[in-house]
């Protein structure tokens, strides 16, 4: 008997769709150019960063401007242990430290913050990225006496795998969050929250555990970024940047679903390598209006405009084929 | 020993003239039009080299330059609330998405801003020099910008606070801050009000800005932030939306800058931000909020 008969057709193509993309995906290093490796790597990064960010502040509508904070973490991890002068620990190692370091830090962040609402919460998160920086800088400068560290070898083809990985774990842990009873908690908290606790939602509970899960991805990814830096010091880890690009691309791309923000970020990055080097100052100006005109015109993002074509189109489409269909009804 | 104490005051209250400058716009920026303007250094970036330009270029006095940085920015600040955030207000199904959506797109007005400017000004340093000579008081050398800037800062402070506590258009402007609802009803335009303290906001910013090219060398258009950082560190400590709050919140801030930096200046900034995160989960509506 045929199984694949008891999928409907939708998903059958999808399925063949995933298929023939991570087949793309995990061959694509064998035929490609070294400029095409590192361009997906880095796109794989910003996914990251974009999902992770909006499968917390999406739902919850809580303004999270941490996520340069916990990349950072990632990345400061890299350059203590896996340093140029002799990695104390190996790759896969370094990124399991970092990533646990960022779910300490947000753990504790969450513990203490997530008690304040709204605009609080955005302000902390983000006094919380310079805070670390000027921290780290200030030990580094007086107690280990360098300015920055630079960061051991690892090949294109290396990173590429890993964020890969890190991609499509971060993806399956958003996709059933939201699937699961978390997912639907933090949907209430974002609706209302004081209604979301009075119906047995622990909301402090809720939200602490799913921003420390978003966090584990954007120290994963800072980890795993860091060696194609080079060099590394508090200044470069911990960009607000960082904290702002992940925003940028899940409200360009809609936070609402799951590929708005993944669509965000792969035009984000693709754009950026492309034309960041050439118009640097009218690139980052463009995205500033592209993201106003979003937020008034789009506020679902590009992901809110493909039901709204489909609708549009549809209607004429089937009119158009059911007309063709009746003229030639009316011929014979 | 009293001249160090003296010369720790003096140059705290000095920084803390232009902090209280810096964050009196966010104030009013949040307290009553409810947005969180990050892009508030943007402006404070735009006085800043405004003045450059005008006094470089033209050779206008930077002190009166601001008769015309001043409503060029007000204007620019007024005309932006009217667009962007009034229609943004309208669309706002909750207070709590018009906080989010009006920081996204202060978050949009900053890359653009700052990018104009980086396309006007290019991404060099720009200083001038204007009453920078020294003056001795009690032993100790100040700069007479510095303190002309402080003078400022003091008398723009108290003018702010007569016109708020005194004249029509700064009672609409607290009571609009208190309950927009129903301001309105009682016959304040709360279309014209909000707009007037965006660009209240903006003024003051520019003028901080002015007063910071003046002081310190080297503006560039990439200042904004870190000055956002500070109007939000003295904001928070203050209270957001108290007026007063934010100016000795800014002197204070000044004090604790200069008392640390007698001590190690490189944990000054360390110093801020902890006082900054520690003040959020104490007592987040600061030292002047109401609950």
């Amino acid at each position: 008997m045929d199984i694949t008969r008891f999928i409907p057709t939708n998903r059958k193509l999808l399925l063949v769709g995933l298929l023939i993309l991570i087949i793309f995906l995990t061959t694509f290093p064998l035929y490609s150019k070294e400029y095409y490796i590192r361009l997906m790597a880095i796109i794989f990064m910003y996914i990251v960063l974009a999902v992770s960010w909006a499968m917390f502040s999406g739902p919850t509508g809580y303004m999270s401007l941490a996520p340069a904070a916990f990349f950072g973490v990632g990345v400061y991890t890299a350059a203590l242990l896996y340093q140029l002068k002799g990695p104390l620990l190996p790759l896969p190692a370094v990124i399991v430290v970092g990533s646990l370091a960022s779910f300490m830090l947000a753990f504790l962040t969450g513990l203490v913050t997530l008690r304040l609402k709204g605009i609080y919460f955005a302000i902390f998160t983000f006094g919380l990225v310079v805070f670390l920086k000027e921290l780290i800088n200030y030990l580094e400068i007086t107690v280990s006496k360098v300015g920055g560290r630079h960061i051991s070898y690892v090949s294109n083809t290396t990173v590429f795998y890993i964020l890969l990985g890190i991609c499509v774990a971060t993806l399956l842990t958003a996709y059933f969050i939201r699937r699961s009873r978390l997912g639907l908690a933090m949907q209430s908290i974002g609706g209302n929250e004081e209604a979301a606790a009075h119906m047995g939602v622990n909301t402090t509970r809720v939200k602490i555990l799913t921003f420390a899960i978003s966090a584990v991805f954007m120290g994963a990814a800072g980890a795993t970024t860091a060696p194609r830096l080079v060099y590394v010091d508090p200044g470069l880890a911990f960009n607000v940047t960082y904290s702002f690009i992940p925003i940028l691309m899940a409200v360009f791309g809609g936070m609402g679903t799951l590929y708005g923000p993944v669509i965000g970020a792969a035009v984000f990055a693709y754009t950026e390598i492309r034309l960041r080097q050439q118009y640097p100052y009218y690139y980052m100006l463009t995205w500033g209006i592209i993201l106003i005109i979003i937020i008034f015109f789009l506020p679902a993002g590009l992901a809110g405009l493909i039901p709204k074509l489909r609708d549009r189109l549809g209607g004429p489409i089937s009119k158009l084929w059911k007309g063709g269909k009746a003229e030639e009804h009316a011929h014979t | 020993m009293t001249e160090t104490i003296l010369k720790i005051v003096v140059s705290g209250l000095l920084n803390g003239g232009i902090y209280a400058l810096i964050a009196m716009g966010l104030s009013l920026q949040y307290g009553v039009a409810k947005v969180l303007n990050i892009a508030h250094g943007e402006f404070i970036m735009l006085g800043a080299l405004i003045t450059w330009t005008l006094y470089t270029g033209f050779g206008i006095n930077p002190l009166l330059s601001l008769a015309i940085s001043g409503p060029l920015l007000f204007v620019i600040g007024f005309v932006l609330h009217r667009t962007l955030f009034t229609s943004l207000k309208n669309r706002s199904p909750s207070p709590a998405a018009l906080e989010g959506n009006s920081l996204l797109v202060a978050f949009g007005l900053m890359f653009i801003i700052q990018n104009i400017a980086i396309l006007r000004w290019s991404a060099l340093g720009k200083s001038y020099k204007y009453l920078d000579t020294v003056v001795w008081v009690a032993g100790t050398a100040f700069r007479v910008n510095r303190l002309v800037a402080l003078a400022v800062a003091v008398g723009v402070g108290v003018t702010f606070y007569l016109f708020l506590t005194r004249s029509r258009p700064g009672k609409a402007i607290r009571a609009a801050a208190q309950d927009p609802g129903t301001a309105g009803l009682m016959g304040i335009n709360i279309n014209r009000v909000l707009p007037l303290c965006f660009g209240l906001g903006a003024f003051l910013a520019g003028l901080a800005g002015l007063l910071i090219s003046m002081c310190y060398t080297g503006s560039t258009p990439f200042m904004g932030l870190s000055n956002t950082v500070i109007a939000l560190i003295v904001v928070v400590l203050g209270g957001l939306g108290s007026i007063p709050g934010s100016f000795i919140g800014g002197l204070i801030l000044g004090l604790i800058g200069s008392i640390v930096s007698n001590w190690d200046t490189a944990l000054v900034l360390v110093a801020f931000y902890a006082i900054f995160m520690i003040l959020l989960l104490i007592r987040p509506v600061g030292i002047f909020g109401k609950k």
